[in-house]
């Protein structure tokens, strides 16, 4: 197993003078990742949500068209 | 010949799939990149010209691998969408192509801030930086696309003729750094030879490659899933998940309501 190259963990922070770069490529890698895969789950979570909505409100508007067409119906 | 893949192509039966392939493939992910970052980070030596900014690598190379590999799956199923008319290869091109934007877009930072230590500036119009900016274009292009027709299936058909045509900027990138007089070195592990790095370096290399990969095959499989059953909204096996899901999210306010 290979063993921690660096001698301190401020040394690590440091990174040889590179921590600007070094930090900031990492940062903005994982940033971007995370932040896809949140937009994507999240996508996926909301989709059921959103088409059962639409059912049921489809099945209200259904429902009530059927009764105005039986009180017309019954009116005439 | 393909008739053992029939049965893959039907949308149900992909949603299912991907639906179980998308957790394992998850975990795989998260631990081989999480892995091969502390591994490259903390416990491999420094370059010995270019001290530890080099380690800006373990990133910056799986993106730009998976970045190409990514627009090949995307362009392969959009020839399978023209060619064969399958549908869900359609969607596949859709749900790839965000993934493939964020890798070059990760490919592209990383690469600037490697670039303002080691060559003195962030960005040059050099042959391997432009040509991997014109395929952030491409992806955006295909994304873009897609949307932009009031019929869906025209849109569908533009963008995946686009992301055919781009397939012409995968060798460009790949052979920029030997036809043209570049700035970026040349490749070191995607060759026909030896890999000119030191092992105790190519190990977390490897390992973030492989990282990456399995990202995009598990988001590939996320994003899948939310583009079928968009498409197939209407269809009964969706209509019946729908209302499972429905159900299931008022069960906990029903039983709440009972045992007050």
């Amino acid at each position: 197993m290979p063993e921690f190259y660096f001698e301190s963990l401020s040394a690590f922070w440091q990174m040889g003078g590179y921590a600007l770069f070094v930090w900031l490529s990492f940062g903005s890698t994982y940033g971007l990742l995370f932040g896809l895969w949140w937009y994507s789950q999240r996508s996926q979570n909301r989709i059921l949500q959103d088409l059962a909505k639409k059912q049921s409100r489809e099945q209200r508007v259904r429902a009530q068209q059927q009764q105005e067409e039986e009180a017309n119906e019954s009116k005439t | 010949m393909f008739k053992w893949l029939d049965p893959y192509a039907k949308p149900e039966t992909l949603y299912r799939i991907c639906g179980l392939w998308f957790p394992w493939l998850m975990t795989l992910a998260v631990l081989t990149l999480l892995l091969g970052t502390v591994w490259g980070l903390g416990f491999t030596p420094a370059d010995y010209q270019q001290g530890d900014s080099y380690r800006i690598i373990h990133i910056h190379v799986p993106a730009a691998i998976w970045s190409m590999g990514a627009y090949s799956s995307m362009a392969i199923a959009a020839f399978i969408a023209l060619v064969w008319q399958i549908k869900v290869a359609q969607w596949a091109v859709g749900a790839i192509a965000p993934i493939g934007a964020v890798y070059t877009l990760i490919a592209l930072l990383t690469g600037m801030a490697w670039g303002k230590p080691m060559w003195g500036t962030w960005w040059v119009w050099d042959a391997r930086l432009t040509s991997e900016l014109i395929l952030l274009f491409l992806y955006l292009g295909v994304i873009a696309l897609s949307g932009a027709f009031a019929d869906r299936q025209m849109g569908a058909k533009a963008s995946a003729l686009l992301a055919v045509v781009g397939v012409v900027n995968l060798p460009i990138i790949h052979f920029s750094v030997e036809w043209w007089n570049t700035l970026h070195q040349g490749a070191t592990i995607t060759k026909f030879a030896k890999p000119s790095i030191d092992p105790s370096m190519l190990w977390p290399l490897l390992l973030s490659i492989l990282g990456f990969a399995l990202l995009l095959a598990a988001l590939t499989c996320l994003r899948l899933r939310t583009a079928i059953l968009l498409n197939e909204q209407h269809r009964p096996w969706v209509r019946a998940l729908a209302q499972q899901s429905d159900q299931k999210g008022n069960v906990p306010q029903t039983n709440a309501g009972r045992t007050v």
